[in-house]
């Protein structure tokens, strides 16, 4: 099975994306690879906007009826917003995870961060 | 140890399933998507491989002796063709595994019985029948026939027809928890009004070298255990290894909520016990219940009352398909156990209000 894996952003090992928008913020979900293994996603636990984040740290919780995973951020920063779609939809991650299904956006405290981060060819030799 | 895998593993693995270790086998969890699986069951037909249950054949002058001994239950009450649910226990009444017995036609002029023990427990089951047998010096021939038979599910309100449909015998007087040898694709298949998940439906019993034409007959949406689980939540099923476990769970077929298991007219092994457990009474009983906070409630997590001491185990959980909302069963003092008890749910360290909820959670047949 192949998986998209964008090259427009960069991932986590622990499959969570990162990708810099016009505004300066960082916008995050989990990847298509993520999705699927996790099956139908019933239930997102998000932070609330002003939170602070540190690189790698837990942001959340994600549930399918099968699992349960812990979310982390890709970079350090404010969170300046967060998609409470998926409060009422969570199955936008399975449907769309690197669009609708994104989960918040983080004013990054340092973007060197971003530079931790794997390219889409890294992440792609880490899932196949 | 190597996993056993179904006789189908490789048919399951071209359709694209996803395989989870169940019981030492390496059981098909999802094909498609665990939500559009349990619709299929709950709306119109879906199948599942279930060739991980066992399948234990007992026969002879004291076959019957010997099944009334080691199970709960009173097998002198089925005909050829009838089932019935019963539970294992051991001399203290604790249940070590869950069954359903079939009366099979008879051999020899003697009643013959198949019955299904989940799956990993066979050969300790056919053990515990060799054992009690010898001990007691019964003449019953017991054979565990697990690597010779696949077993299907195949559930849904349509599922009647569909196996009536591919049986070269009309299936339409077949009673719930009876059932019969029918015919599909030319082989004989032992096909019984039973299963796990609520719905009608018929689950087949197959020679193992036959499973894959037989599978093919069935023309509907191939179902994972991942689906079974939310199936048989919803319907209020226990899982053995979770809701009843002897070593990390023990517990009586009454606080369990199966006490209709227990013929106590009948002599078998933990029947004393179970005597004395039901006049003195029991402290804890199964209790079904909904998440009114959002969150999920998983097994292991801990119950408490609202004063937030933890009084349970959650056994099971899962988010419903059916009902969406997240739904469980757990062991609660009696006190706790009455259908509309508010209680809380620890979920990742935070208590989420649940209440208690009549089980099972949605209409069954």
């Amino acid at each position: 099975m192949s998986f998209d894996i964008p090259d427009d952003r960069q991932y986590l090992e622990s499959h969570e994306w990162a990708l810099e928008t016009d505004d300066d913020t960082v916008r995050v979900g989990i990847t298509d690879f993520a999705q699927d293994e996790l099956g139908d996603v019933v239930f997102v636990e998000l932070p609330d906007e002003g939170d602070d984040l540190s690189q790698e740290a837990e942001f959340g919780v994600i549930e399918s009826i099968k699992a349960v995973s812990d979310l982390y951020a890709p970079v350090g920063g404010e969170v300046v917003a967060i998609n409470e779609e998926l409060f009422n939809a969570p199955e936008l991650v399975n449907d769309d995870p690197f669009g609708d299904g994104w989960m918040l956006e983080i004013d990054p405290a340092d973007t060197d961060e971003l530079a931790n981060l794997l390219s889409a060819d890294e992440y792609e030799a880490q899932v196949a | 140890m190597p996993l056993q895998t179904p006789p189908l593993r490789g048919i399951h693995d071209e359709r694209g399933a996803k395989f989870t270790e169940f019981g030492g086998w390496d059981m098909p969890v999802e094909f498609d998507s665990i939500q559009t699986e349990h619709a299929a069951v709950r709306e119109d037909v879906g199948i599942f491989d279930v060739s991980h249950m066992g399948q234990i054949h007992v026969t002879g002058p004291d076959a019957t002796t010997l099944m009334q001994r080691l199970t709960s239950n009173d097998v002198t009450r089925l005909d050829v063709g009838d089932s019935q649910y019963a539970t294992i226990t051991d001399e203290d009444g604790l249940i070590i595994d869950d069954t359903v017995v079939y009366r099979l036609p008879d051999e020899n002029g003697e009643a013959t019985y198949l019955f299904v023990p989940n799956a990993g427990t066979d050969e300790a089951t056919h053990e515990r029948w060799i054992s009690y047998r010898n001990e007691f010096d019964l003449e019953a021939t017991v054979d565990n026939q697990t690597d010779e038979y696949a077993m299907f599910a195949v559930q849904g309100p349509n599922a009647p027809d569909l196996v009536d449909e591919v049986t070269d015998e009309s299936l339409t007087d077949v009673d719930r928890f009876t059932a019969t040898m029918a015919t599909v694709d030319g082989v004989e298949c032992w096909t019984a009004r039973t299963g796990y998940t609520g719905e009608d439906g018929f689950e087949l019993i197959v020679p193992a070298s036959e499973a894959e034409d037989i599978w093919a007959q069935f023309d509907c949406q191939p179902c994972g255990l991942g689906a079974r689980d939310t199936l048989r939540i919803e319907a209020g099923l226990l899982l053995a290894g979770q809701d009843f476990d002897l070593e990390s769970n023990p517990r009586t077929p009454y606080e369990t909520g199966i006490g209709f298991t227990v013929a106590l007219d009948t002599e078998f092994v933990g029947r004393d016990a179970l005597e004395a457990a039901r006049e003195d009474g029991f402290d804890e009983e199964l209790v079904g219940f909904q998440l009114i906070d959002r969150g999920i409630p998983r097994h292991g997590y801990d119950i408490t009352n609202m004063d937030g001491r933890v009084i349970g185990t959650v056994t099971s959980g899962t988010m419903s398909p059916t009902l969406d909302q997240p739904i469980g069963l757990g062991y609660v003092p009696s006190e706790y156990a009455d259908p509309g008890t508010t209680l809380q749910v620890v979920v990742r360290g935070q208590s989420k209000k649940a209440r208690v909820e009549t089980i099972p959670f949605i209409d069954t047949v």
